[in-house]
């Protein structure tokens, strides 16, 4: 346990990428396999159920420190992490300090038995574990026991940290990782050895990710046709496509069977059946790479996002039959083929792929797996053009894919690579009305951002909240606010401050829609700060009519300026 | 009954204010007498007419606002009557010379029923040994001035003793790396506590230009610190990847570090109270964070609380709102909020305007 926890706070303290890395080369070297195993089920998201609730957690640390809850809720939000907080309330005991506490040990005897034991018992074993582990320890074991454990790393480190071990290909290894490996000695050998024919029928194949065209790679006025002719070069070496807002998915059909993985590699195959009925129909085994969300029959165009998310924190999916008057049904718009009758496509280029694509569906019925149109335009000019009417037809935007491009691995950068090309968010000038800390790096600093906007345009006209916000400001501007927020508190409530409403924020967000959640009855996607307006006054903010004009007048459009207050 | 009547110090836009004895302590704006608990920049502010201190505050005062400063030096257990008022100092144990003052009306003063409450103003203070300041004791009193700049539970010191192995420990590993060892401490205080700390059996250890005159004043007191080396570009190639260099925080940003850097490049920590929280250490982006505070902990606070027999408890920095409930409801003291400078109750943050490059406050103000 004590070397799991190093690697974890070593992990934790350093953001260099090559360091991370032979961090974790070396504990995977010197681990145990049992260990091993967990450690990498736990950094690859394949964690342990939540062993006992929070609230059950947070009880026994009161009883044991006989701090009142409030001083508990303080301390939480002093350290950003409740795990943290009851580590270090929590006496250390080192008389009863055990060093050879291994992390299967600990996961094994004091972790997964915590579910079906009685309260009386796991409050025992709870008690006797603080008393096993010293502070830092405590905090991985309230992380694990809590379900929520999670690694400052990326998965593709611990793929290039693994492949060093064993010796092979970081691309390899990436296949190897993907899906669900047990954490058991055997398995975590199994990853490292050589993996036996037929074992992973299902096993999705790494995804590839586009980046964006945006500022850092352009200058600040972004994206003109000239500039993508720079960048890109000719539009006719590119295939464009639109962007959809759903989610991305890999749709995996072999050997009669099909599963359905998310970016992240988690199965998702229980909450689209849709889709696996739907693969039974492809003429051969086949893995498509596409975009699932729901579509509108009736206007020919995708739903909201938001309604598609309500659908996928199910677990499972409501019945398959469509109401008799319902329109929307859930689609894959597929844009990739990386695998056909059991070959590999992903080394050919885009425009193989894309025909064996096309032929592939010619025969499966439209309904459900969608082929992504292709977009005709000629030049960068009528793409820009078409780009516009992004919002009206539900989509983001644009994707770009260099013709000859293979299908890559992860964010691999490539001058034939994918590149999403999005409309500009919609904006809004709102006020600062109250802040929290933030949590982890960002605890003690009041980073959390409620921001409001003006019910009328009176002078006095009151404000109604309308999102949070929580980045897009410098580390300076950040540190600024923060000191700026403790001078200007009207009231506390716990760690949440009501401040002056005089800041005005520029807010950026991807999608506006009505949503009864919200007081201001209006829920913003994506939403982040754009510019800190120190040149405009409260009075000037915009109101919750100038966003419900937003909802109204859709594609491409910015409110009205206030009180002609340009700068 | 007015303010004044009732209490011996109030509360002013300039600090706490003593009219019985027509001086303030810790002000920070100018004022005519100032009395001084400790010589760091959040409480001994320049422009006063008149200082009064414990004679190693005089000195550092000396240094950080000027030679010339009307200071007068008062020794510890001393008694002194200014005014209506009689001043004694007692140690403090934040820094070399850090005091807190004990204030009473003097008998004389005034007909009988006047009140002859004891006030006692702690300024900063820590109860963990540290032999780079004289040790901290506790003064029975009436009416309790405590700071709370780490007033909750969760701010429990580690072992002096450990933390020194630990600092040690991480020198020799980075130089077995060929890192340049950096530590973050500010000038006046934790700098020499830190120096005190290191082995000079592992390598060279300097010192940023900040700190060798606020060290001389620790030698004057009888202060042994180990030698160091001034780091500049004359000394740079013998810090290089061997060396530990200890600077104020502000250093660490600017490119006055790089010519230090060895093979292996620079490590760099800081030794803080506010290194027990792991958001603390992500959000400056340290390679590692040490425990080292010279602020009393939780525990610190409560002991001390309890040591004074005060009956009235009045809290400042920090967590004072966190601790006036808990002593409150827990029926410890009859505790208020005094209000600083800044918000009414928290501490100064760390690019206050009055905060030079030498980081004069103690840097363990939330940052």
């Amino acid at each position: 346990m004590n070397t799991f926890t190093r690697l974890y706070l070593d992990l934790d303290a350093t953001t260099s990428t090559n360091d991370k890395v032979a961090l974790l080369e070396s504990y995977f070297r010197a681990a145990p396999d049992a260990d091993a195993a967990w450690a990498l089920a736990l950094m690859t998201g394949n964690r342990p159920k939540r062993a006992t609730s929070t609230a059950a957690l947070r009880t026994l640390a009161l009883e044991r420190t006989g701090l009142p809850a409030w001083l508990l809720a303080e301390c939480h939000a002093a350290a950003g992490d409740l795990s943290e907080a009851i580590a270090l309330l929590i006496p250390d005991d080192p008389k009863s300090t055990d060093e050879t506490e291994s992390l299967a040990g600990v996961i094994e005897r004091r972790v997964l038995p915590l579910r079906d034991m009685t309260d009386a018992a796991r409050a025992e074993l709870i008690a006797e574990t603080w008393s096993r582990l010293d502070t830092d320890q405590r905090f991985v074991y309230h992380k694990i026991v809590r379900g929520g454990f999670r690694v400052g790393v990326q998965k593709r480190l611990v793929t290039r940290a693994l492949a060093g071990v064993a010796g092979i290909d970081p691309n390899t290894m990436a296949q190897r990782l993907t899906g669900k490996i047990d954490p058991t000695p055997a398995a975590y050998r199994a990853v490292l050895a050589g993996e036996q024919p037929g074992e992973r029928t299902l096993a999705p194949l790494p995804f590839y990710l586009a980046h964006p065209i945006d500022a850092k790679l352009t200058d600040a006025e972004g994206d003109t046709p000239e500039q993508l002719e720079t960048i890109l070069g000719p539009s006719t070496d590119w295939l464009a496509e639109w962007k959809y807002d759903g989610v991305r998915a890999q749709l995996v059909g072999r050997e009669g069977r099909a599963a359905v993985w998310s970016r992240s590699e988690e199965l998702t195959t229980d909450q689209f059946p849709e889709l696996v009925s739907a693969a039974m129909h492809l003429p051969t085994d086949a893995v498509l790479d596409g975009e699932v969300l729901i579509w509108d029959t009736e206007t020919d165009k995708p739903r909201p996002f938001a309604e598609f998310q309500t659908r996928l924190n199910r677990k499972s999916a409501p019945s398959l039959q469509p109401g008799l008057f319902d329109t929307t049904r859930l689609v894959m718009i597929v844009y990739d083929l990386l695998e056909r009758g059991g070959e590999d496509l992903r080394d050919r280029p885009l425009t193989d792929r894309r025909d064996a694509l096309e032929s592939l569906l010619q025969g499966t019925p439209a309904d459900t797996i969608r082929l992504s149109p292709l977009l005709r335009e000629r030049n960068w000019s009528s793409l820009a053009t078409l780009r516009e009417q992004s919002r009206a037809r539900g989509v983001e935007g644009l994707m770009l894919k260099h013709r000859d491009g293979r299908y890559g691995v992860g964010r691999q950068r490539s001058a034939t690579g994918w590149w999403k090309w999005k409309v500009d968010p919609y904006t809004i000038d709102a006020v600062l009305v109250a802040a929290q800390p933030g949590s982890g790096r960002r605890a003690s600093l009041y980073t959390d951002y409620t921001f409001a906007v003006r019910t009328d345009d009176a002078p006095d006209a009151e404000l109604v909240t309308f999102a949070k916000a929580y980045s897009g400001l410098s580390q300076s501007e950040i540190e600024s606010l923060d000191r700026w927020i403790r001078a200007h508190t009207t009231s506390k409530s716990g760690p949440f401050r009501t401040v002056e409403p005089v800041q005005v924020f520029e807010l950026a967000f991807e999608g506006v829609q009505r949503s009864a959640r919200h007081k201001s009855g209006i829920a913003v996607r994506f939403p982040r700060i754009a510019r800190w307006r120190t040149d405009k006054p409260a009075s000037e903010a915009n109101t919750i009519a100038d966003v419900e004009a937003l909802i109204r007048r859709g594609p491409g459009t910015q409110p009205q300026s206030r009180q002609g207050g340009e700068p | 009954m007015s303010d004044h009547a009732r209490n011996l110090l109030v509360p002013t836009d300039r600090g706490l204010w003593c009219e019985a004895g027509g001086f303030h302590v810790d002000p920070w704006r100018p004022v005519e007498r100032a009395v001084v608990t400790h010589a760091h920049a959040d409480h001994a502010c320049p422009g006063c007419d008149h200082y009064l201190a414990s004679p190693a505050t005089c000195d550092l005062l000396r240094v950080r606002i000027g030679p010339g400063i009307d200071a007068q030096p008062l020794p510890f257990g001393e008694t002194l009557t200014q005014g209506g008022a009689t001043i004694s100092l007692h140690p403090a144990g934040h820094i070399l010379g850090s005091a807190q003052a004990r204030i009473q009306r003097t008998a004389d003063s005034s007909a009988s029923g006047t009140d002859r409450a004891v006030w006692v103003v702690s300024g900063d203070y820590k109860t963990d040994p540290d032999p780079t300041a004289e040790h901290f004791e506790p003064v029975q009193c009436d009416v309790f001035i405590s700071e709370t700049t780490f007033a909750l539970p969760i701010y429990r010191w580690p072992d002096r003793a450990d933390v020194a192995e630990e600092i040690n420990a991480w020198w020799l590993a980075n130089q077995q790396a060929g890192r340049t060892t950096v530590l973050l401490a500010y000038s006046l205080g934790k700098a020499q506590r830190v120096l005190r700390m290191l082995d000079p059996s592992i390598g060279p250890i300097a010192v940023h230009g900040a700190i060798p005159k606020l060290s001389a004043v620790y030698t004057k007191h009888g202060i042994d610190l180990p030698e160091a080396l001034h780091a500049n570009t004359d000394t740079a190639d013998a810090i290089k990847g061997q060396g530990a260099i200890v600077c104020p925080p502000s250093a660490s940003s600017g490119p006055w570090l790089r010519r230090f850097a060895g093979s292996g490049g620079t490590r760099i920590a800081m030794a803080s109270g506010w290194m027990r929280v792991r958001g603390r250490r992500r959000w400056q982006s340290l390679d590692h964070g040490f425990v080292l505070s010279d602020h009393a902990d939780w525990d610190g606070l409560l002991r001390t609380i309890a040591d004074t027999g005060a009956a009235r408890v009045g809290l400042t920095h920090g967590s004072a709102e966190t601790m006036a409930r808990y002593l409150n409801e827990t029926g410890r003291a009859d505790a208020f909020v005094v209000p600083t400078r800044y918000t009414g109750e928290e501490a100064p943050v760390s690019s206050a305007p009055d905060e030079n490059a030498d980081g004069q406050t103690d840097g363990e103000a939330p940052a």
